[in-house]
């Protein structure tokens, strides 16, 4: 398969695992944190830790945007299927996501209208298609999946449609960075840059990390070959003592990012002076609401959202995992209260999330022994 | 008076992730079913169950199919009613010789569709060897069921020399699939044309009991366990394996067929190919001075050729599947969790 099958070459993969273990001074202590959520999956997807030296921690950071949503917006998107008459939409991610009163897969079984879609533009032919509905769509996502949010309100308002609502929880990664940052117990080395983030943001709005807060930063591809060579970018910065942003994933990403996209959503969004997040609470200018412009397609305008604020369980500590100060596997509730098939916190419910993905493909490896393949 | 069984299932309601075939459907089957139909777990289940007729010894097992669309590339509901319980019986060590089936039809079906679906049942079982010696057929109102759901039972007789049970798999054993992985449940989900995605790809639908039985005349006293990994995949089949036999499983995630079509959707979509349904292959567990032979003859028997050796039982980690890359990287399989694409069969 291209652009897959070339990042996954076992022969290259072995390659960069030994540079990496060349580059690492034995007597320092890495700390790295990948931001976004697809780099911890594709980590723990591809074994990568096995082939890092001891000490290079890889540290999992906020970019889950299904993890870091504070239960009570999913209650006031659900709150919306009390009207019989709303079909509520959401990606995939979101559907076993729960809330105080259930996930939308309860609600649907429950007899709630819930439907999967795989774009918001597929969320408005459902609109167009049952004109006599009300079809909310609750958008979720960083940059990467806000211009299409954005692009589906544009068409909307061009083609006239009424009956089509956006639930809009779209969120930004740079004050959540900032705020990682501005952490007291926050002890990081250096930063893997997001991958899909930059394809539409670039790589600019990084350069504060590198210049103020004097943090190395690699943006990165997705294979195991792309976060093996950014690794080893990080490394060599930090032996050089250098703090730059740098680019493994220019197939992908310009340092510009992707001027329509940017476009389209100054258009139609407008940063919210607050935003609560899952376990790092309130953080400024940290989301995305509709302009007045686009105020009739707003569902927090059209419905009555009760506004409900929850704490997390007290036992949970998905703050503590969601910043990085605690591995997963170091929550009070991981793998017995707290499981993917019967989630606490959104950590371990998304294939992004750190609990879920460490879940899945760790944490009982540790029972391993043998290691080499034998066939 | 008899002590009341102990229901384990605490769920307050039924959700599409009980169908799904993985952990959900497991807890569901164990901890609320089986306690009141068969009184406490004698044994892992298995894909049929042994019966003994007066010395006469039989496997019997039954399936419900719920599959949408009807019909599908490569196959339709009426033709995985017949393989799926004909492939029940022969991973469980059995050829299908008898099987009944019940309808169940909305009204408002087009006779058209039933015609269809009865002929392709026939063709199936005729294809399979086995007699349809009975059925049922229900109608519910219009708007209660979607479309049609067939229900078949099949009963077999062992194949000569062929004993199956997770108790005896033991360290060492080789895992053995008889062919590529994902094609039925991404043939399905793109077959539904919500996704604008298409591909050339059939479901692979078929009885894989010639292949079984071309396995067990080159190696039968070495075939310790087999299963057809339908709904849940395959990594959900060696899941069941691996705490049915408390042993780890060690997969060479390179060794797995999966073709291009199956993998590139699995990228696009954030599937895993090993969590997909399968309706026409089989993974077995063979003892090692088997193995070899045992392949080659899977190999070289019509509609095997792409079968493969893609690991191996070790003593740990206990109750574990573990996929290895080229590279030295491992990570744990687990089972499907939740239920990404309902309705597959």
């Amino acid at each position: 398969m291209r652009f897959v099958d070339e990042f996954r070459e076992p022969e290259l993969i072995t390659k960069a695992a030994h540079e990496i273990r060349r580059l690492a001074d034995p007597r320092r202590h890495y700390r790295l944190m990948e931001i976004c959520g697809g780099h911890t999956h594709a980590i723990y997807r591809f074994g990568l830790n096995d082939l890092l030296p001891p000490n290079i921690e890889l540290i999992h950071g906020p970019g889950c945007p299904v993890c870091v949503l504070p239960m009570g917006r999913i209650d006031d998107g659900l709150s919306m299927t009390q009207d019989p008459n709303v079909i509520f939409t959401a990606f995939g991610d979101m559907m076993r996501v729960p809330g105080t009163q259930g996930s939308p897969l309860e609600y649907k079984a429950r007899g709630a209208d819930v439907r999967i879609v795989y774009s918001p533009a597929d969320a408005l032919k459902l609109a167009q298609s049952n004109p006599d509905r009300h079809v909310m769509f609750f958008a979720i996502g960083f940059e990467t999946t806000a211009p299409s949010t954005a692009l589906t309100l544009m068409r909307a308002r061009a083609q006239g449609v009424r009956n089509f609502y956006v639930f809009c929880n779209h969120v930004t990664i740079i004050p959540a960075i900032r705020a990682i940052l501005e952490s007291p117990e926050m002890r990081l080395d250096a930063f893997i840059g997001p991958g899909h983030v930059s394809t539409v943001i670039g790589c600019r709005p990084y350069e504060w990390i590198a210049r103020q807060a004097g943090k190395p930063i690699v943006v990165s591809g997705f294979e195991p070959l792309d976060l093996l060579e950014s690794i080893m970018m990080v490394l060599r910065q930090l032996n050089d003592g250098r703090a730059q942003v740098e680019n493994q994933y220019k197939r992908a990403v310009l340092g510009e990012g992707n001027r329509a996209a940017l476009k389209a959503m100054a258009d139609v969004f407008e940063p919210r002076p607050f935003f609560e997040w899952r376990g790092m609470g309130f953080i400024a200018q940290s989301a995305l609401r509709l302009r007045e412009c686009f105020a009739e397609f707003d569902a927090e305008l059209r419905f009555r959202i009760p506004g409900i604020r929850v704490t997390d369980p007290k036992a949970a500590q998905c703050g503590e995992v969601l910043t990085g100060a605690l591995k997963p596997n170091q929550c009070r509730l991981f793998g017995k209260e707290c499981t993917p098939e019967q989630p606490v916190g959104a950590l371990m419910v998304s294939a992004e999330g750190s609990c879920a993905a460490y879940y899945s493909y760790e944490h009982r490896k540790a029972a391993l022994t043998v290691l080499a393949p034998a066939l | 008076m008899p002590s009341s069984p102990k229901i384990r299932f605490r769920d307050t309601q039924i959700e599409m992730a009980h169908g799904a075939g993985g952990k959900a459907s497991r807890r569901l089957v164990e901890g609320l079913i089986v306690p009141l139909l068969g009184g406490p777990l004698t044994g892992p289940l298995g894909d049929a169950a042994p019966v003994n007729m007066n010395g006469t010894r039989l496997a019997i097992t039954t399936d419900s199919f719920v599959v949408k669309p009807l019909r599908f590339p490569g196959g339709s509901i009426g033709e995985l009613a017949v393989n799926g319980t004909v492939n029940d019986l022969a991973v469980s060590g059995a050829r299908a010789e008898t099987l009944v089936v019940s309808f169940i039809l909305e009204a408002g079906l087009p006779t058209e569709v039933l015609e269809q679906e009865v002929r392709a049942l026939a063709a199936a079982a005729q294809r399979a060897g086995a007699a349809i010696a009975g059925g049922d057929t229900k109608v519910v109102e219009h708007g209660k069921a979607d479309r049609m759901y067939i229900t078949s039972c099949g009963i077999g007789r062992p194949i000569e020399g062929v004993e199956v049970a997770p108790a005896s798999v033991r360290p060492g054993d080789r895992i053995l699939i008889s062919g590529p992985i994902g094609d039925h449940g991404i043939t399905i989900l793109l077959a539904r044309g919500e996704l604008d995605l298409e591909a050339d790809l059939c479901s692979d639908t078929r009885s894989v009991l010639p292949l079984v039985e071309a396995m067990a005349a080159a190696a039968a006293p070495g075939i310790r366990w087999m299963r057809d990994p339908t709904r849940g995949g395959l990594a959900t089949s060696l899941n069941e394996l691996a705490l049915d036999c408390g042993l780890g499983i060690y997969l060479a995630e390179e060794k797995i067929p999966v073709r291009d079509t199956v993998r590139g959707a699995c990228e696009l979509l954030g599937l895993e190919p090993m969590h997909i349904a399968n309706e026409g292959q089989f993974v077995a567990v063979v003892a090692p001075e088997f193995a070899d032979a045992a392949l080659a003859a899977l190999c070289a028997a019509p509609g095997g050729q792409d079968a493969a050796m893609i690991g191996e039982v070790r003593e740990t980690p206990a109750a574990t599947v573990l996929a290895g890359t080229a590279y030295g990287g491992t990570r744990v399989v687990d089972m499907l969790v939740g239920d990404p694409l309902p309705r597959i069969c």
